[in-house]
């Protein structure tokens, strides 16, 4: 029997990949992290090499190529070197739009911190100096969203 | 560098859902398209790379899955997770290592999964992922760097959105064809400022297929030989944070390196027609800066002096590009495919005249982490 194809009534089939996952997070990021929940402070390390000063703090420079071992505690505040205010929504996003994205040149580091902004958007531009909002110790669990946001200042 | 050529392109059209078609076609119909193209056989084709992505292909090893729709059945078959100028950058390396023939397809059906989702899951699960970053947003980082460098305003990357969708009035293939004015895109809905809707390529769904032999197979082949002067890729750091996102110093890289070997010194003067990667309006004068077809901050003026256009002088994506065509992976390979058709002056409507030599290039990874570029000839 021969079938016209383009006679088939195409059929979907719904299905979806949940597969669990469980990171180790390495010596550094635990570090970083851990400073996040205890001490609401924010760690940036070292290459003694090309002097510059990475957050989150890494355990080796990748232009180098070389270990890290000089941790420094950076400030909680920094400048605002890109930005974007998100208005469309799907279902990872830890708020609901508007809020926006920001790469932070946090005091003492030498490259950006990617995080978010909730607030005072319409003041949100480049070069904004902005401090972050960390959660009540209470909610802290040593993640990236420990620190709540950054607030324009 | 051995002389090697590009002796077959296909591609299908580029649509938004391709309902009647499962990867699995798509990658049949353009494997076999290619051959018909080239005017080979499988008994000519040595070995085959497929390009795929198992989270957009929803299962894991992808490529195992398309194998024999590429005419892969018992032969030598490997796959690049990856943009497919890369896939192709990998097949011209296997000519280059001794095979013959080495035939390369691309597929995606963005349509099927969640592309926010499945980009981003690019980032960095422990400090970035849970932001809930994704391409686009990444991308909207980029263009306000880039922006605030060197004073551009939203209306000069609109007017990419109108040339390429412009452009791809005289493309068959395209997705999105359209007649749009600076007003249209500026306003269009909001997505992540600076960019609005027709600043964003739209998810297509796609395959594509090439066939790259090495000089004594090329006469074997019915087609007239693309021969590859150039090609090279390079990468930059993984964080976004890390990197001046308003230099994209990978692609000046690679840039330099495939022109080297295309013997290539004065790139505004050496090349006809350009096919490069604009997954969003703003990618094309920045990487026109990193193709060193102009200087820092000076991309936006190529196309205010017309220089890009159709009727200028380099005319850049004149297929639409990625902006009205992006099956993911596939449209690095569809820019390579749509140089070959210009130089074998097969791209009808779209056709730069007289086009002898040209440029294609692709990105991986979120705002051009690495580029590859490709220098085309139809001469030797």
């Amino acid at each position: 029997m021969t079938v016209n194809l383009d006679q088939v009534e195409p059929l979907t089939l719904k299905g979806q990949i949940a597969v669990p996952y469980t990171w180790w997070v390495g010596e550094v990021g635990s570090k970083f992290l851990i400073a996040l929940r205890d001490e609401a402070k924010i760690i940036g390390n070292r290459c003694t090499k090309c002097n510059t000063t990475y957050v989150p703090p890494r355990k080796n420079c990748g232009s180098c190529f070389t270990d890290i071992y000089e941790f420094v505690e950076l400030g909680n505040e920094g400048i605002v070197s890109a930005h974007t205010v998100v208005r469309f929504k799907y279902p990872l996003q830890p708020v609901e739009s508007p809020f926006a994205y920001a790469l932070i040149r946090l005091d003492g580091a030498d490259v950006g911190l990617v995080h978010i902004i909730k607030r005072d958007l319409d003041r949100l531009k480049n070069g904004v100096r902005v401090k972050a909002q960390f959660k009540d110790p209470s909610e802290r669990t040593g993640h990236i969203l420990d620190i709540d946001s950054f607030q324009i200042i | 560098m051995d002389n090697i050529a590009i002796v077959g392109a296909a591609q299908t059209t580029y649509e938004r859902r391709k309902k009647d078609k499962t990867c699995y076609d798509l990658v049949f119909e353009m494997t076999k398209q290619v051959l018909e193209d080239s005017g080979l056989t499988l008994k000519d084709i040595d070995n085959v790379i497929t390009v795929s992505n198992d989270f957009l292909d929803g299962r894991t090893i992808s490529s195992m899955a398309v194998g024999e729709a590429a005419g892969a059945h018992d032969k030598n078959v490997s796959t690049v997770e990856g943009d497919g100028t890369f896939g192709a950058l990998y097949g011209a390396m296997r000519v280059l290592g001794g095979f013959n023939t080495t035939l390369v397809v691309a597929h995606s059906k963005g349509s099927e999964g969640d592309v926010k989702h499945i980009t981003n899951a690019m980032f960095d699960p422990i400090f970035q992922r849970f932001l809930g970053l994704e391409a686009i947003t990444a991308s909207a980082l980029q263009a306000s760097v880039y922006m605030d460098r060197y004073g551009i305003r939203e209306e000069s990357f609109a007017q990419v959105s109108v040339k390429n969708h412009g452009n791809a009035k005289n493309n068959p293939y395209a997705h999105l064809p359209m007649d749009l004015t600076i007003e249209d895109v500026m306003g269009s809905r909001k997505i992540a400022d600076p960019l609005k809707l027709l600043d964003c390529s739209p998810v297509s769904d796609g395959a594509a297929a090439i066939i790259i032999a090495n000089e004594s197979y090329t006469s074997k082949a019915k087609t007239k030989p693309v021969w590859i002067k150039g090609l090279a890729h390079c990468a930059e750091a993984y964080f976004l944070g890390d990197r001046d996102l308003a230099d994209p110093r990978s692609l000046r890289d690679a840039a330099e390196k495939a022109y080297a070997m295309a013997e290539i010194t004065d790139p505004m003067k050496a090349f006809d027609v350009v096919e490069l990667y604009d997954a969003f309006s703003y990618m094309e004068p920045l990487w026109l800066e990193g193709l060193g077809f102009c200087s820092p901050g000076e991309g936006c003026k190529l196309l205010d002096d017309g220089i890009t256009t159709m009727s200028g002088t380099l005319p850049v994506n004149p297929s639409g590009g990625v902006l009205s065509a992006h099956a993911l992976l596939v449209a690095g390979l569809a820019r390579i495919i749509e140089a070959v058709l210009q130089l074998r002056g097969e791209a009808e409507n779209r056709q730069v005249p007289g086009a002898k030599t040209a440029l294609a290039h692709g990105i991986n990874g979120p705002c051009g982490q690495s580029h590859c570029v490709w220098v085309l000839s139809s001469e030797k």
